[in-house]
Order: structure tokens, then C-alpha cells, then sequence
């Protein structure tokens, strides 16, 4: 079977979402975000709802969220702290990575 | 199929309450949950104690397979429900939920899946099985995203590289049976990728239901690990081995980078564990002009081995002509 051509989208630094495109993109209710915003799990940029947006990260760590919620029985305040050490830990293993690989 | 003993997976007693079942559960779940864990097999280890915890948290599937395991089952052991196995349990309806359950081992599908009295559908309003009759009744939703991780070489990343995407999607027929279909895309990697960074391919997902959008398809880009390279965002690091006499009088030497080798200079007096930068020669930006990273070179000074009685007058004449104490910081005289 020939593959088919598909559009292609990076998800990188460069590209945000409204509030609006973010619920469209992780299916799930703008109130929901709204309340992972006031919880500190999401920072958008700009003042108010309307102004917010999203790095295209931020579509994957709303993924994350969800899952911590539902297998971890964790509440938004807990996902908040769970993302923010998790985040130090990669940043720590990459760095532990590097500098173990300079030793040998 | 194989035996599974869920209580041994859950690491529970026969006897423990739905209490301690729970408290198992979540203690497991944090140890083995693929967004925290670092285990090398957590996945398969969450899925199996996520399938355990569906049977045993539930009362009445609780019973059923209590009633079984007495037949004296060993995991592992070939297994076959016997005929009429689930006869004399009534169902109450709720509590399943069917979430997640496709990822279930055929151990788990034979005794509670769809077909049988615990499965969706048959008890209370599942909402799985409120959706498949869902079609032409005024309902529709948007299909499911999909996840999927690929892998590419570091050299892939830095060029940019096409590759073809192979998925397992399932398919239902006429019968309402389910098929696993497999699916071919070909898939552009631009070049500026990072590890980790997710790609969007849009109605990749699953199809929609009573005509909603079809879900998205979402690929997380890992790097293979390179024989020689480190990768931190876009700047590549490589450990340059150097001879004694290049360190202390500086050579002129070449270094592989992803782009091809480079002619690199060593200053004069450079030491182990010093880091010199390639400008722009990590993994480039996105667009052309744009920033890239840059690649490190740390500095390993290699020790000649003194292989004959030649090399090592060499290296006798060094300790006595070069006065070089090594130790000076430790505030300890030098060797003799």
C-alpha cells in the first residue's frame, strides 16, 4: 500500500494557541483550561482569556495533566507540582546524561 | 493465553480490603506511571497493574475471578475459561468504566471484555456502548487524538529526513468485529527538531462518530542514542581525545561535526575537562538564518602508555627535567 502524504505540524517554540484552538486541539472544555491556568499547571501569555496564548508545548503537558488526574487521582494543585518537578528532573537527567558521558 | 494472578501483580493479599486494594493501586501507579516513572519497562508494567486493579477494585468482577483463581491456577499457565464460568454472578450495572481497556491483556478481554456479561454495553449506559449506536441519531463527536513515538538518528535531525510511519489502527466491520488495519504515512521531519518536540499530523487520529472530525495524530521525535555525540536542545557535545603534546603546545586538529569534519585549533596549555565551542555547529534552526546550536568539544588528554624501555626513559627524563608537582593544590610535595 502506497503512503499517503499528510500535513505536517511541529509543535515547537515558535507556534501558539489561542485558548480557543488549545480546547479544539486537546478536546477539552475552555472552563477546564481556564481552572489549569488559575492552578498554575498552564502560563499563557497575555491578561485575559481572550488575550492568552499557548506555546504548542503546552498541548502536551494538558495531556499530561489529564492522565496524573485520572490514574494518579491527583487534584490540579498536585498536577501543578508534579509538572513543575518534573520538568527540574528532565532538566537534571539531560544535564547528569551529558556530564556522565564527559567522564568516561 | 497465560494465567494472570492479579493479586500477586498488585502485590496484595487474597484477603485485602478494597481499601488496601486501593491504596496498592495508587502507590503502584506513581511508581510505574509512564509520565513520571523512568523504569525501563514502566509502561508495560502500568498497563498490567492497570488491568489487576480493573478486575479487583470492582466487587462482583472481584468475585468472578476469586471464584476462578480457587481452580488453582498458576501465572503463566495456559489458561481457558471454563465453559460457564461467569454463570451465577449478577451484574448490577455501573462501574465500568471501559476506559483505556484496549491496551488489556487477551487474559482480561476473554473474562471481562466485550462479548462477556461484565463488558460494555451490558451493564448500565457504558458510554462506549452508547456511542457506537450513537451513528445517525443527531450525535456526533470528534474522533480520538492519537500518540505515537518515532525514532530518528541524529544525522537524520540535522539534515532533515522523510520517513514512513506504520500504525496499527483498528477497524470495526460489518460484523462488529474488530480488526487491527495497518496504516502508511509518510512523514516530512524538518530539520531544526529537538528531542522530544511532539508533530501534529492532522485527521491522523481516529475517525469521528455520526460525522464528527476525525481525531488528530500526535508523534513525539526521540534521537537514537549517537555512538558519539551528546545532545542538549541543539548544542551537541563530544569528548576530543588529545596527546599530552597537543595539549601542552597546541595542534591544529580535525573534529567530526554532524555538517562534516572541521579543522579546530587547540590553544597551547589547554587542559582534561576544558570546553571549546564550534560556533553554529549543533543542529540548525528551523529556518535558514535562524540560530542553531553549537557543538562543544571537551578535551580528554590521553596518558601514551610506556609500552618499551624507550618510552619510558621518554617519560623518566620528563620527571626529572619538567619539575611538575600536579599536587601543588593538595598542599603535598611531588613524586619521587
Amino acid at each position: 500500500m502506497p503512503a499517503e502524504k499528510t500535513t505536517v505540524l511541529m509543535l515547537d517554540e515558535e507556534l501558539v494557541f489561542t485558548l480557543r484552538e488549545l480546547s479544539r486541539s486537546c478536546d477539552l472544555a475552555a472552563e477546564d483550561l481556564i481552572a489549569m491556568v488559575e492552578e498554575g499547571v498552564l502560563a499563557p501569555r497575555g491578561a485575559s482569556p481572550s488575550d492568552w496564548r499557548f506555546p504548542a508545548a503546552d498541548l502536551r503537558r494538558v495531556h499530561t495533566a489529564l492522565r496524573l488526574q485520572r490514574d494518579l487521582g491527583v487534584n490540579l494543585a498536585g498536577v501543578a507540582l508534579a509538572l513543575e518537578m518534573l520538568d527540574e528532573m528532565q532538566a537534571l537527567r539531560a544535564r547528569v546524561r551529558v556530564l556522565e558521558r564527559l567522564l568516561d | 493465553m497465560e494465567f494472570k494472578d492479579y493479586y500477586k501483580v498488585m502485590g496484595v493479599a487474597e484477603d485485602a480490603t478494597q481499601d488496601e486494594i486501593k491504596r496498592a493501586y495508587r502507590k503502584l501507579a506513581r511508581k510505574y506511571h509512564p509520565d513520571v516513572s523512568k523504569e525501563a519497562d514502566a509502561e508495560a508494567h502500568f498497563k498490567e497493574v492497570g488491568e489487576a486493579y480493573e478486575v479487583l477494585k470492582d466487587p462482583e468482577k472481584r468475585a468472578a475471578y476469586d471464584n476462578l483463581r480457587q481452580g488453582g491456577y498458576q501465572p503463566g499457565q495456559e489458561f481457558h475459561p471454563p465453559p460457564g464460568w461467569d454463570a451465577g454472578f449478577e451484574f448490577s450495572g455501573g462501574g465500568f468504566t471501559g476506559a483505556d481497556a484496549a491496551g488489556f491483556s487477551d487474559f482480561f478481554e476473554s473474562l471481562f471484555g466485550a462479548g462477556s456479561p461484565f463488558g460494555p454495553g451490558s451493564r448500565g449506559a457504558g458510554f462506549h456502548g452508547a456511542g457506537a449506536r450513537a451513528g445517525g441519531a443527531g450525535f456526533s463527536m470528534r474522533g480520538q487524538d492519537h500518540h505515537a513515538r518515532i525514532q530518528i538518528g541524529l544525522e537524520d535531525a540535522f539534515r532533515g529526513v522523510t520517513r514512513t510511519v506504520t500504525l496499527q489502527v483498528p477497524e470495526v466491520d460489518a460484523q462488529g468485529r474488530v480488526h487491527t488495519k495497518q496504516h502508511s504515512l509518510n512523514v516530512k521531519i524538518p530539520t531544526g527538531i529537538t528531542e522530544g518536540q511532539q508533530i501534529r499530523l492532522a485527521g491522523q487520529g481516529a475517525p469521528g462518530m455520526g460525522g464528527g472530525e476525525r481525531g488528530d495524530l500526535y508523534l513525539e521525535v526521540q534521537f537514537a542514542p549517537h555512538p558519539l555525540y551528546q545532545v542538549e536542545g541543539r548544542d551537541v557535545y563530544l569528548t576530543l581525545p588529545i596527546a599530552p603534546w597537543e595539549a601542552a603546545l597546541g595542534a591544529k586538529l580535525q573534529v567530526p561535526t554532524l555538517g562534516g569534519p572541521v579543522e579546530m585549533k587547540i590553544p597551547a596549555g589547554a587542559q582534561s575537562g576544558q570546553k571549546l565551542r564550534l560556533k553554529g555547529r549543533g543542529l540548525p534552526g528551523k529556518k535558514p538564518g535562524d540560530a542553531g546550536g553549537d557543538q562543544y568539544l571537551v578535551l580528554q588528554v590521553r596518558t601514551p602508555p610506556a609500552r618499551n624501555d624507550e618510552d619510558r626513559e621518554l617519560y623518566e627524563t620528563m620527571a626529572k627535567k619538567m619539575k611538575f608537582n600536579p599536587r601543588a593544590s593538595l598542599g603535598v610535595g611531588g613524586g619521587s
